[in-house]
């Protein structure tokens, strides 16, 4: 290869990361668009805002957040520390959670948009055909809010790949475990002489940015040619 | 029996209908768009809650709100048709029949093959919905709506997306349901050609109301029926059964109350069961026994009542021997006949302007009767 051993490592780093992110960031985030998109119900005014707030918010206030809450001494990270064993600081697991965090706004939209065009028509043919609700939207809902879903993942893996502010926050820049590519590049940039290896992160990570891209775009027209449209 | 009651207000929109439709039979809700059909098949399917509701289908309660009955749609066993077919687009047409088939629940009564042969799928079979024709698409969600096994059919204007040569080539579709299940349906349209063809009974619904209901012969006598299909529409639909093919012309004789009417209707077989719709506005009407004419139809029979239609013409109901037919003619005519009821009357009718429908034996206990007994 012609990385060096640093740069394949940040590139390995990030690809796990954002693997990790999308992967336990998904289910939820079909569940919350199904429900801010179908369900009235009090509170969903905050709900959807509270969702949003990783948009809106500076990401080192979000990693400050992260920390307050899943740190060490925060209410829920103690409680995984000392029943699962789950430590999230200073680990790529905690890096995955900033990642998720600040990417899921932007899965959800991507879903409920494709949820907002699934005709509820069909889910009503469907129950009058014998299914009930559970059937709907695992038979019916789900592969018709599939473009949704692939774009809203493949969006927040980009997003993963390339969030910065958050996890330096909450995870700290550690070789290894949590430079992924963004944080490997600040760190060349504050290093002397480091310009070259900069140079060559970020046009790794404009490489894998292009590939991604036209990734989504093929993933997208054969579901789309799939679907009929 | 089905025994239908709803009511449901939206604003200042009020629906508020019941009707009963023996089964297995085909009724019609006719009326014009936004009188509240399609609302009250969703009421039926489930799928729309009224306010207040009964709904009974042969001794199965399924809604019943004083008592706090609601059977789920997916639970009720109505299949539904749809205006615009609702084919599940991710889904082949086989995996659109599947799907109906593998969540049947019942007793099954119609299996795959028999839905395909049916509905004439066997060629459709592995294409997508989007590459479906409109006549298709419908034919396809008619057998899956089948498949489900339902006790009940909803079809909602499945023709109105079609045009009028799609309609010709879905229809006869529709009439072997009829004839060949014994599925009793709920139809709704707002064209009086697909009632004349499909139904037995009809409900006549304008703004949220039912206006009348009941057998379709008795309904074509009815005068609501004017103001919903136009005065030019107006006439006596009666049961007739095929006699034989007339031996001089090429004509089919049909025995129609006391007497016999000649028609164009090639290649029915001598006991065949008929629906004759006589147009009012094509029927002379005599005094006498006629002679000298070339019409070949006419019916003795006595005047019954003499009711206005408009300021010129008068609608004369004649009992030609157990069923009634109408006449429209001129007060002008009715004066110079000196037309009373009880009089002797003979209603003349060309035989082009007949219309005949064949129907099901299952349609109604009479036609039932003249069926078992040829």
């Amino acid at each position: 290869m012609w990385l060096t051993p640093d740069e394949s490592e940040a590139l390995r780093l990030s690809l796990i990361v954002a693997t990790r992110s999308v992967a336990f960031s998904l289910p939820p985030a079909v569940m919350l668009a199904f429900i801010l998109t179908r369900r009235r119900f009090l509170g969903r005014t905050l709900l959807d805002a509270f969702v949003h707030l990783p948009l809106v918010l500076p990401p080192v206030v979000v990693g400050y957040l992260l920390l307050t809450v899943f740190g060490t001494r925060g209410l829920v990270g103690a409680w995984l520390q000392s029943h699962l064993g789950v430590e999230l600081v200073f680990t790529s697991n905690g890096a995955a959670l900033a990642t998720a965090v600040m990417a899921f706004p932007l899965m959800v939209r991507a879903m409920r948009i494709s949820l907002e065009n699934v005709d509820r028509g069909l889910e009503d043919a469907a129950r009058t055909l014998g299914a009930g609700s559970i059937d709907r939207f695992v038979t019916i809902t789900l592969p018709l809010m599939l473009p949704g879903i692939l774009a809203g993942g493949i969006t927040a893996f980009a997003a993963s790949l390339g969030e910065f502010g958050a996890v330096i926050t909450f995870v700290s820049n550690i070789p290894g475990e949590t430079r992924t590519l963004p944080l490997a590049l600040y760190t060349a940039l504050q290093s002397p002489g480091g310009e070259h290896a900069a140079a060559r992160l970020a046009c790794l990570s404009l490489a894998l940015g292009t590939v991604g891209l036209l990734m989504s775009e093929w993933f997208a027209r054969r579901v789309r040619h799939r679907l009929g449209g | 029996m089905l025994t239908v009651a709803a009511t449901l207000s939206r604003g200042a929109w009020v629906l508020n209908a019941a009707f009963e439709l023996p089964t297995p039979g085909v009724m019609a809700l006719f009326g014009r768009s936004g009188c509240g059909k399609t609302t009250l098949v969703n009421i039926i399917a489930g799928l729309l809650n009224p306010d207040v509701g009964r709904l009974e289908l042969d001794g199965v309660e399924l809604l019943d709100s004083g008592r706090g009955l609601r059977v789920p749609a997916e639970r009720r066993r109505i299949g539904y048709v749809f205006q615009d077919a609702r084919l599940f687009p991710h889904l082949s047409v086989a995996g659109n029949l599947r799907y109906a088939r593998k969540r049947a629940d019942g007793p099954a009564y119609v299996d795959l093959d028999a839905a395909v042969q049916l509905l004439d799928l066997s060629g459709l079979m592995d294409r997508r919905t989007h590459q479906l024709s409109g006549g298709e698409r419908q034919r396809v969600a008619i057998a899956r709506a089948l498949l489900s096994q339902p006790r009940l059919l909803l079809l909602d204007e499945p023709m109105a997306a079609l045009d009028h040569a799609r309609r010709e080539e879905l229809l006869p579709y529709l009439e072997a349901l009829r004839d060949r299940l014994a599925i009793p349906m709920v139809y709704v349209t707002h064209r009086f050609d697909e009632v004349l063809r499909l139904a037995t009974h009809l409900v006549l619904m304008e703004a949220g109301r039912v206006l009348a209901q009941g057998e379709i012969g008795h309904m074509s006598l009815d005068p609501h029926l004017r103001t919903l299909v136009g005065r030019d529409e107006v006439g006596a639909i009666i049961r007739g059964t095929v006699l034989g093919a007339d031996s001089s012309s090429r004509l089919t004789r049909v025995r129609v109350g006391h007497g016999e009417l000649n028609l164009q209707a090639p290649g029915l077989a001598a006991g065949t069961a008929l629906r004759v719709q006589l147009l009012a506005r094509d029927i002379i009407v005599s005094t006498q026994a006629p002679q000298y004419l070339s019409v070949r139809n006419s019916l003795a029979g006595t005047v019954k009542c003499i009711d206005d239609d408009d300021a010129d013409s008068d609608l004369v109901t004649i009992d030609v021997g157990g069923t009634d037919i109408l006449a429209r003619i001129t007060k002008a005519a009715t004066r110079e006949l000196a037309l009373r009821p009880g009089m002797r009357a003979w209603a003349l009718v060309k035989s082009v302007s007949l219309r005949a429908y064949p129907t099901s034996a299952r349609a109604s206990p009479t036609s039932a009767a003249v069926n078992a007994a040829t």
